[in-house]
């Protein structure tokens, strides 16, 4: 097993001493079969108790420790040290304000996710005594892809757009819309469009690609996202051309 | 939550700088800017051509000129990017699922420039004739 020294160039952000965050660099004994994560690790138990990040599962499915290395939205878990030079730059996920060192604020992300309705909605209210809803393979086809996201929120650090425009609902959020628009047994499209057809929903995304680019799922949001605004333009021409044709 | 969490502002102006990915994205979208002189270019000609013989001779020797010459280049090379970068993304905006698979994605870049193709040539055909 060969040891390679590792500088980590680790941001770091006291809110009740820091006005501002600085770098603080720590010399790693890395493992060449290391990921990013492990030297974090290794710091944390060794050299810095007061170093704080999130993790959970080590095997990239929590979506927890998401953070910009060298200056790419990357899992820590799944970034590996024997794809990196000597030196490591570790920041945290970049458009989200920082907590403390490497932990972000969340709680927009979560508050969008949760705007969208990301959850079943029957189309018909069914006693259980009816049994399940069934689905064929062709049918859930249409939206596995997008049942992947651990809502590692990689992509929002990667979206030019939602770093100028906050309000921006984003990649993710609106991609599991589509997720749950796209599923046979679903019925709650028309709840979700009032968000996500929105200004600040899927007409504030110019397309970049950069979601899908860094998804470590891939989950491809953009796909996602560009399949919505067909649709929703799709339902702009029928209300105002055919109004006679119900959606 | 921390009472005093740290923004860090993103630079409302050389943001697309920051990222090679941006700056790919840049490219394809100030591509409009040429198709959009080209377009005005285009409206011109019929117009030309709607008044008379006389009208469209003096609009083709305005395109003899070398700056026509070039930016009718430029245009050009910037279009034929502006559709390859557009034809590459199409089967993440329109993927066609047939029964339990998805048709793969080269076949429905293939089929855009199939179409592209085709039109070009119905252009040139009815353009010598
Ligand atoms: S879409 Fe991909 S990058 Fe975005 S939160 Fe889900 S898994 Fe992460
Ligand atoms: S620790 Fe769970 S995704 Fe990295």
């Amino acid at each position: 097993m060969s040891e390679r020294q590792i500088e980590l160039e680790v941001l770091r952000y006291d809110p009740e001493k820091d006005s501002a965050p600085r770098f603080q660099t720590y010399s790693v004994p890395c493992l060449n079969e290391w990921v990013v994560l492990d030297a974090l690790n290794y710091v944390k138990e060794n050299l810095d108790t007061t170093l704080s990040y999130r993790w959970s599962c080590h095997m990239a499915v929590c979506g927890s420790c998401g953070m910009m290395i060298n200056g790419e939205p990357k899992l820590a878990c799944k970034a590996f040290i024997h794809e990196y030079s000597d030196k490591i730059r570790v920041e945290p996920l970049a458009h989200f304000p920082i907590e403390r060192d490497l932990v972000t604020v969340i709680e927009d992300f979560i508050g969008k996710l949760s705007s969208v309705k990301p959850y079943l909605i029957p189309k018909d209210d069914k006693p259980i005594s009816a049994g399940e809803f069934k689905q064929t393979p062709a049918e859930l086809i249409k939206f596995k892809q997008y049942t992947l996201c651990i809502n590692c929120m990689l992509c929002y650090a990667a979206c030019p757009q939602y770093g100028l425009v906050p309000e921006f609902v984003g990649p993710a959020a609106i991609a599991l819309a589509h997720r749950y628009n796209q599923d046979s047994r679903d019925g709650g499209r028309d709840a979700r469009q009032e968000v996500v057809a929105s200004n600040e929903g899927v007409w504030e995304c110019s397309f970049v690609g950069a979601c899908s680019e860094v998804c470590p799922k891939h989950v491809d949001p953009a796909g996602a996202l560009q399949q919505v605004k067909v649709a929703s333009t799709i339902d702009w021409y029928k209300e105002h051309l055919m109004p006679w044709v119900k959606k | 939550m921390s009472c005093k969490p740290y923004i860090r502002e993103t630079s409302k102006t050389t943001w697309y700088l920051e990222h090679p990915r941006y700056k790919r994205y840049m490219a394809r979208e100030v591509t409009c800017i040429f198709i959009l002189i080209f377009t005005f270019e285009l409206v011109c000609a019929l117009g030309a051509v709607a008044n008379g013989p006389e009208a469209y001779a003096a609009f083709l020797a305005k395109l003899h000129s070398p700056l026509s010459i070039l930016f009718n280049l430029v245009a050009l090379v910037v279009t034929v990017y502006h559709s390859v970068t557009w034809f590459n993304v199409t089967p993440q905006a329109m993927p066609v699922q047939i029964g339990e698979e998805f048709v793969p994605g080269q076949y429905i870049v293939g089929a855009h420039y199939g179409v592209w193709a085709v039109v070009s040539l119905v252009v040139l055909i009815l353009g010598v004739w």
